[in-house]
């Protein structure tokens, strides 16, 4: 009882210390009395719930089977880095790739290039003999409530060590809006989000390696959104610096690149599941520069100075009995993608560097590829990939005397078959028979290993 | 560009005004947390599960209609304990929903409010697929349902203050029926007390401590390493020298080591639900473990 009156004592304080009310008129002090009085009335009432409540908990207890549980704390407890002390209770998730490969490459890679694309970024199968592949060193926490981290280092086999991505999340942005920043993997299309080491295949589609020389990312700002429907639709948009292939660094300040993507998935019964995305990305170039064959089939130095627009379009389907896809689970993965590039080139033969030529260059190619991977029992799973590019239309210009105009469709068929004896190791043995000219045929044999260390980190669709 | 934020301005008024009016949403890790908010929800709430009873919830993908989901949910059920680490940290994060990101209100841990059994001694992957916080499979033993069930009854109270009271009374009554289903069940099971099993995959932990059943081998040679016929021929010469009356299997794994053992010995093969729908007897939470029973003594017979 003296509890109640308490209450409502200090609830009547409160309520006089406003300085208004000193001024207040009889008018709203009657006002006031009223609300104490139902506020005292509300109170009464619930403290007699809660002692019914407690009295037939009481009851309850007494004749109860179980022991009554703990007071459940209102959150659970941190879940990592229980048992660790002090400043090391606060590392980050650390997880490491190790990847590795033996290459039989029946041409000399140096050799190796795509006819009639322009050229650039990360291409061609590697090294031949026993090489490391690209190794991961990734580093991910908390910040605090509003941002998280991520930092993965790539390291190369020419024991060259770089950034691949080093980004922050904002969480706190209403909406459900994903604001995300630094160095990322773009989402303009499916596997460009992926890292290599969940690549089904030891090496990139040719598609992505001609348009994107190898995997786009950017240094710049997404914003995601996914809709809240039952339905999966995602919308996207990023500006970056622009400095990737297919454009270049530009000393810019505003945006020198801009990406849309847009992607929707679902499930069909409880066994397939299939996500479809489109993606969009415009990007600019300053004297891009790639060495390739002349029409006379001499080395000739080309810079492309102009804008890039490509469109991706990308379709995966995946099968698992009843969902788990422990035993057995088929997937299927086809992407396709345009560019068109409009501006400048200019043509030097390496041999003359003095005759060179600069002309009006426009092109419009395509490329894309299917997959399909088939795990048939735990452990094992096979794959066939098929690559092939689309030479298009490319008008040279006046450089048209020097350079010809491609008409070859460079394609690849693929074969895999990989062991996982866990979901951290995979060993994998690939062949690929890559037609990238003509009389130019590469019999690429991988032998791959992938060894994950550390955190245990989620693969996305 | 504009036509693009245009674009998704008009979406997001669009269906921003749709889920105003939908019910408190619910989102399920696995089909006993389902089962468990539908008896405590009742038709207040509305449940989705993200994975099947024929699945294994070690092995999930972050599928897209999972991120659609969630990005939904006004609470999200998890086990915890890692059982979801492959897959859901990554469905939040792309979700971008801040009701449901751990350590708010609307994300629910089960193994928060319960004593965890199985810890590991050796942390190594070297040992398999180990989990560090111990065995995440709770639900072997229904008063962990009875602790999880208080827990959620609060967090569903919290979260829909406008049903409170009804979470509440829905409680007080499930309580009083899963106490006496225990007492019930728990009398039954009593000739399973000290019974010796052989486990496909080494997540009974909690079912076997309820009913002092006693575990002599796993057919797993490490936790989520297939069996291999070198493994099982051991667990073969394990169990000649101290037989076992059943091999206890999880209702979303291949029968075939287990066959194999009961070809070779003097075995019954218990085939388990594991979880709500996992057979067809399991139909709710009450009938899950009335099946898991049933099958027990059965093979125990």
């Amino acid at each position: 009882m003296h509890k109640r009156m308490w209450v409502a004592g200090a609830w009547a304080l409160a309520l006089l210390w406003v300085p208004q009310a000193r001024a207040a008129s009889d008018a709203e002090l009657d006002e006031i009395r009223a609300q104490i009085r139902d506020l005292r009335q509300s109170y009464e009432a619930r403290i007699q719930a809660l002692e019914a409540r407690l009295k037939a908990a009481e009851a309850k207890e007494a004749q109860a089977v179980v022991p009554a549980p703990a007071p459940p704390s209102p959150l659970p407890a941190a879940a990592s880095g229980g048992g660790a002390s002090g400043l090391a209770a606060f590392n980050p998730a650390i997880s490491a790739i190790i990847n590795g490969q033996y290459a039989n490459l029946s041409r000399d890679p140096a050799q190796w290039r795509m006819a009639g694309f322009l050229q650039g970024g990360d291409v061609g199968p590697g090294r031949r003999g026993f090489s490391l592949g690209e190794s991961e060193l990734a580093l991910s926490a908390n910040v605090d409530p509003q941002f998280s981290g991520n930092l993965i280092f790539s390291i190369t086999p020419d024991d060259k060590v770089s950034v691949e991505e080093a980004y922050g999340i904002f969480k706190g942005a209403p909406g459900g809006v994903v604001p995300k920043f630094g160095r990322f993997f773009s989402a303009l299309g499916y596997l460009n989000e992926q890292h290599a080491h969940v690549w089904d295949f030891t090496d990139a589609p040719l598609a992505y390696q001609a348009f994107l020389g190898g995997q786009y990312q950017t240094d710049g700002v997404q914003l995601s959104w996914v809709a809240p429907t039952e339905h999966f639709v995602q919308l996207g948009a990023e500006v970056g610096n622009g400095d990737g292939f297919p454009g270049t660094a530009r000393s810019k300040n505003g945006a020198g690149s801009g990406v849309l993507f847009a992607r929707v998935g679902g499930d069909v019964g409880d066994s397939h599941s299939w996500q479809a995305g489109v993606g969009y990305l415009r990007t600019g170039s300053r004297a891009r520069t790639d060495v390739a064959p002349d029409a006379l089939g001499e080395d000739a130095a080309l810079a492309f100075t102009g804008t890039s627009r490509l469109w991706n379009a990308s379709f995966v389907w995946k099968w698992a009995p009843h969902g788990d896809p422990h035993y057995r689970n088929f997937k299927l993965q086809a992407e396709y993608l345009w560019r068109r590039e409009e501006g400048d080139l200019a043509f030097a033969p390496v041999a003359d560097p003095a005759a060179a030529n600069v002309s009006r260059y426009a092109s419009r190619q395509g490329g894309g590829y299917v997959q399909a991977i088939y795990q048939f029992m735990p452990l094992w799973r096979a794959g066939l990939r098929y690559d092939r590019l689309a030479p298009g239309s490319v008008d040279f210009g006046t450089n048209a005397a020097f350079l010809a105009t491609p008409d070859f469709h460079p394609e690849r068929s693929t074969a895999m078959v990989d062991w996982s004896p866990s979901e951290f190791s995979r060993v994998r043995l690939q062949f690929g028979q890559a037609k990238l000219a003509p009389g130019f045929t590469d019999n690429e044999w991988f032998l791959q290993y992938i060894l994950s260390i550390g955190a245990h980190g989620a693969h996305i669709f | 560009m504009r036509f693009f934020f245009r674009f998704v301005a008009c979406a997001w008024l669009a269906v921003a005004g749709g889920a105003a009016h939908a019910a408190f949403n619910v989102f399920a890790t696995v089909p006993e947390w389902a089962a468990l908010c539908q008896e405590l929800g009742g038709d207040k709430v509305r449940i989705y599960s993200a994975t099947s009873p024929l699945q294994d919830p070690h092995h999930v993908q972050a599928k897209p209609s999972l991120i659609a989901r969630a990005r939904t949910a006004d609470l999200v059920v998890a086990t915890g304990a890692e059982l979801e680490v492959g897959w859901l940290p990554l469905v939040l994060q792309q979700a971008g929903n801040d009701k449901v990101q751990p350590g708010s209100a609307g994300y629910f841990e089960a193994t928060s409010v319960v004593p965890m059994l199985g810890k590991p001694t050796r942390l190594d992957r070297a040992e398999g697929d180990v989990h560090p916080q111990g065995d995440p499979h709770i639900q072997g033993d229904p008063r962990n349902i009875a602790r999880v069930a208080a827990a959620l009854a609060q967090r569903l109270a919290q979260l829909d203050a406008g049903n409170a009271a009804y979470y509440q009374q829905r409680y007080q009554d499930f309580s009083t029926r899963w106490n006496a289903a225990i007492a019930k069940w728990t009398q039954e099971a009593a000739p399973l007390k000290g019974v010796r099993v052989v486990v496909q995959h080494k997540g009974f932990t909690y079912l076997e401590a309820w009913l002092g059943l006693q575990e002599v081998a796993a057919l797993e040679p490490k936790p989520g390493m297939e069996p291999t016929t070198s493994h099982l021929a051991e667990v073969l010469a394990i169990l000649q020298r101290e037989p076992a009356k059943m091999v206890l299997r999880a209702a979303y794994q291949s029968d075939q080591a287990s066959q194999w053992l009961a070809q070779r010995s003097q075995i019954h093969v218990v085939e388990l639900p594991f979880t709500v729908g996992g057979t067809d007897g399991a139909k709710d939470l009450f009938a899950f473990y009335e099946d898991t029973l049933q099958r027990l003594l059965k093979g125990a017979a």
